[in-house]
């Protein structure tokens, strides 16, 4: 009897010892609904999978973004993570490309699977994009409406689109005709289409060129003059991050630029109480592209169970799994088939639906350039600098010209500083 | 205990006790003290000290490069002494007025007034709120939309962006300073006011002195001592102002209210990447100005004890 009970104990113990093997630790914030869909669809993982258990622990946003790279750097850290700065946290990246169907990959996610990688040699898998966005324009179509202006064209351009929305907000008493997040990441796509190269021809970065100068010295003028919404910018110090998604809810932008992953935030917070509706990327001489951007499940190297990390991030990766995330997250697919089929989002009300396939029909205008600012690992040195130096020049605290030169000298120091 | 003593006797016994606390001392005064040192003296994005290159000096040269150090935009870092001149100009505003307040304030509560305990209650009640809750109340009061704004427009005129511009900025700022401190003083001077013998004030009253007399030749000269703590604390604490700044305004429009300290976080924690050697450094450098501001505090003490 003794026997039995310790035999018995003995087959307990170590079956939970083979559970507790393959238990992972996924990092993981959201924007709506990522974190909380991805729970559901790992139910099924769990089913075909049952020595693998992954918890996914819910985070704020901040904490990927400050308290993941200090952990990673440590030797700490999640399995898995789902993250935004995609080529800085490059050197944890597990590699997945030896337990996947590279072909498959390199097929579906290939656009973007060098936004994770270390230069143009490095020809690792290391991530999926659960979410892509495009940085875009949200137009107030009721206000159009009243104030009997005409949309702009979908080829309108900044100007155009400048003098229709302070008619409309002269016309309908609204404060601001225009807004643009606090962002060089929302910034690079109109500077990209007005000419700005980003990188100079031997691939280092350079970013204040004269088409980069152009938007800048548009946007600064505006934001002067009242076209752009002042508070956005100039209220903040550092290179602190605003929108101004609640001015438009709240009705009181005409035009406001911003991204994709503003959609289910504004199906819900606006409802009925006007028409909106996406109208991308406005053009300049060269382009009328957004910026490519977004989130990514990756794994990390320092894991004890890399195949089981590959396992997981595969499983996000197939096709139908995947286009239940997107569906289910109302995001814009990376997934080319997917994309190629185009969703239904049937959870999405109309307003909702057609916003998203007037972000996924964006994606085909996105320019090389962009793709390229997208996967440069220090971007957001660049993105922060723009920022902070950007609105100097707005507040007058050094000239345009005094601007844009210490923006360069603030990437290169970036650049200096990765070298080391 | 006994045992161990005659063991190892009773010089060395003394180590018994202070081991442990010098453990923890150092593990979180010294040891990160040195690694700031070690931070400040190498380069690169890497968090991990080991994996860090030695830069010497090179991050403190980067700081202090400046054409014409009165004009920040020519300096390499023009945002540290941007940061840097705003910390000098904060300091001396902020010190300066909230001194007279609290003194003024002092007086008057030191005096025989009806609700003198409810008064000083009031005046202390901002101490005890949290710098970030104090932040909030304020930007709330202050946006465009705010209480103030509100008001201004009921009673017939404009509302004014306060904190959109870099001069009504850095004024809330340094009000918003005072109304949160401000308490804090007055208690210490209100003590230092009522430990002033009263036979002295009875002695010019005899002598028919007169009040100003009395504030200028007895009150100030004897209040003197504690004025040096509260001027030098005022000081100390101006210089390390960070959350109900960061939170009022984020050190804007543009670094029209950034502070040093501000500038060593951004730096190192917040933009990317994280240039911690820069941030390092920047902090050293505000230690020297911290440790400049606590000597001259132990001197003066010194000074006018002996007086």
């Amino acid at each position: 009897m003794r026997t039995g009970w310790i035999g018995a104990a003995a087959l307990l113990l170590g079956a939970q010892t083979a559970w507790a093997a393959t238990e992972l630790r996924f990092m993981c914030y959201q924007d709506g609904n990522e974190c909380d869909v991805a729970k559901v669809l790992l139910e099924d993982f769990h089913k075909a999978n049952p020595d693998i258990r992954v918890t996914v622990d819910t985070v704020p946003y901040k904490a990927i973004l400050e308290s993941l790279p200090v952990q990673l750097a440590a030797g700490q850290g999640p399995d898995l993570a789902r993250v935004t700065d995609l080529g800085g946290l490059n050197k944890y990246y597990l590699d997945i490309a030896p337990f996947v169907n590279a072909a498959y990959w390199e097929e579906n996610f290939g656009t973007t699977l060098p936004w994770f990688r270390s230069g143009p040699a490095d020809k690792g898998i290391y991530g999926m994009m659960t979410q892509l966005t495009i940085t875009g324009a949200f137009v107030n179509k009721t206000l159009f409406d009243q104030a009997k202006v005409p949309l702009p064209g979908p080829e309108a351009s900044w100007d155009q689109w400048a003098e229709a929305t302070r008619a409309v907000a002269k016309a309908t008493q609204t404060r601001f005709p225009m807004a643009i997040d606090r962002s060089g990441h929302r910034v690079g796509g109109p500077a990209i289409s007005y000419g700005a190269r980003i990188f100079a021809a031997d691939g280092t970065p350079r970013l204040a060129d004269d088409g980069f100068k152009a938007f800048m010295a548009k946007l600064v003028a505006w934001t002067k003059d009242g076209t752009m919404a002042r508070d956005v910018w100039v209220s903040q110090g550092g290179a602190a991050y605003q929108d101004a998604a609640q001015e438009f809810i709240n009705g009181r932008v005409v035009y406001y630029y911003s991204g994709s992953w503003q959609t289910g935030r504004f199906e819900k917070a606006i409802g009925d109480a006007f028409d909106w509706e996406v109208v991308g990327s406005p053009c300049g001489p060269a382009a009328c592209t957004g910026m490519p951007g977004g989130a990514a499940l990756v794994g990390f190297k320092r894991t004890a169970a890399p195949q089981a990390v590959a396992k997981v991030v595969d499983f996000f990766a197939a096709e139908p799994v995947h286009a239940q995330l997107i569906e289910r997250t109302k995001n814009v697919p990376a997934h080319k088939a997917i994309a190629a089929k185009g969703l239904a989002y049937p959870d999405a009300s109309p307003a909702g639906r057609k916003a998203l396939q007037a972000w996924s029909r964006q994606v085909a205008k996105v320019s090389p350039v962009a793709y390229a600012y997208q996967g440069y690992p220090l971007n957001r040195a660049m993105f922060n600098a723009t920022v902070t130096r950007v609105t100097q020049a707005m507040v007058g605290e050094l000239s345009f010209d005094d601007a844009m030169a210490k923006l360069d000298a603030d990437v290169a120091e970036a650049v200096a500083q990765a070298k080391k | 205990m006994a045992a161990l003593q005659r063991r190892i006797g009773p010089a060395r016994f003394a180590w018994v006790f202070l081991v442990p606390n010098l453990v923890i001392f150092g593990a979180f005064t010294y040891l990160p003290i040195a690694l700031n040192l070690v931070y400040a003296t190498t380069g690169g994005l890497a968090v991990l000290p080991g994996e860090r290159s030695f830069v010497g000096l090179e991050n403190f040269a980067s700081l202090l490069d400046c054409k014409n150090y009165l004009d920040p935009s020519s300096c390499s870092k023009d945002l540290f002494w941007r940061a840097l001149f705003n910390t000098a100009r904060f300091v001396a505003l902020q010190v300066g007025f909230m001194i007279l307040f609290a003194l003024i304030t002092a007086l008057v509560l030191d005096r025989k007034i009806r609700g003198r305990g409810f008064f000083r209650g009031v005046f202390f009640y901002p101490v005890l709120l949290s710098p970030v809750v104090v932040a909030l109340v304020w930007r709330w009061i202050l946006q465009r939309e705010g209480v103030l704004n509100a008001w201004l427009v009921a009673m017939g005129g404009e509302p004014v962006l306060w904190l959109m511009d870099a001069g009504w900025s850095f004024f809330w700022v340094v009000f918003v300073s005072i109304w949160a401190h401000m308490g804090f003083y007055t208690l210490i001077l209100l003590a230092g006011l009522q430990a002033i013998p009263k036979d002295v004030y009875e002695a010019a009253e005899m002598d028919a002195a007169s009040p100003w007399r009395v504030l200028t030749r007895i009150t100030l000269p004897l209040l003197m001592p504690t004025m040096l703590v509260v001027i030098v604390l005022a000081l100390i604490k101006g210089v390390q102002t960070f959350d109900e700044i960061y939170v009022l305004t984020g050190g804007g429009p543009g670094s029209a209210t950034m502070l040093i300290v501000q500038y060593i976080y951004e730096t190192g924690f917040a933009a990317q990447p994280r240039l911690y050697g820069l941030a390092a450094a920047a902090s050293l450098l505000l230690a020297g100005l911290l440790m400049i501001l606590t000597l001259l505090q132990l001197r003066l003490n010194r000074k006018s004890y002996r007086g």
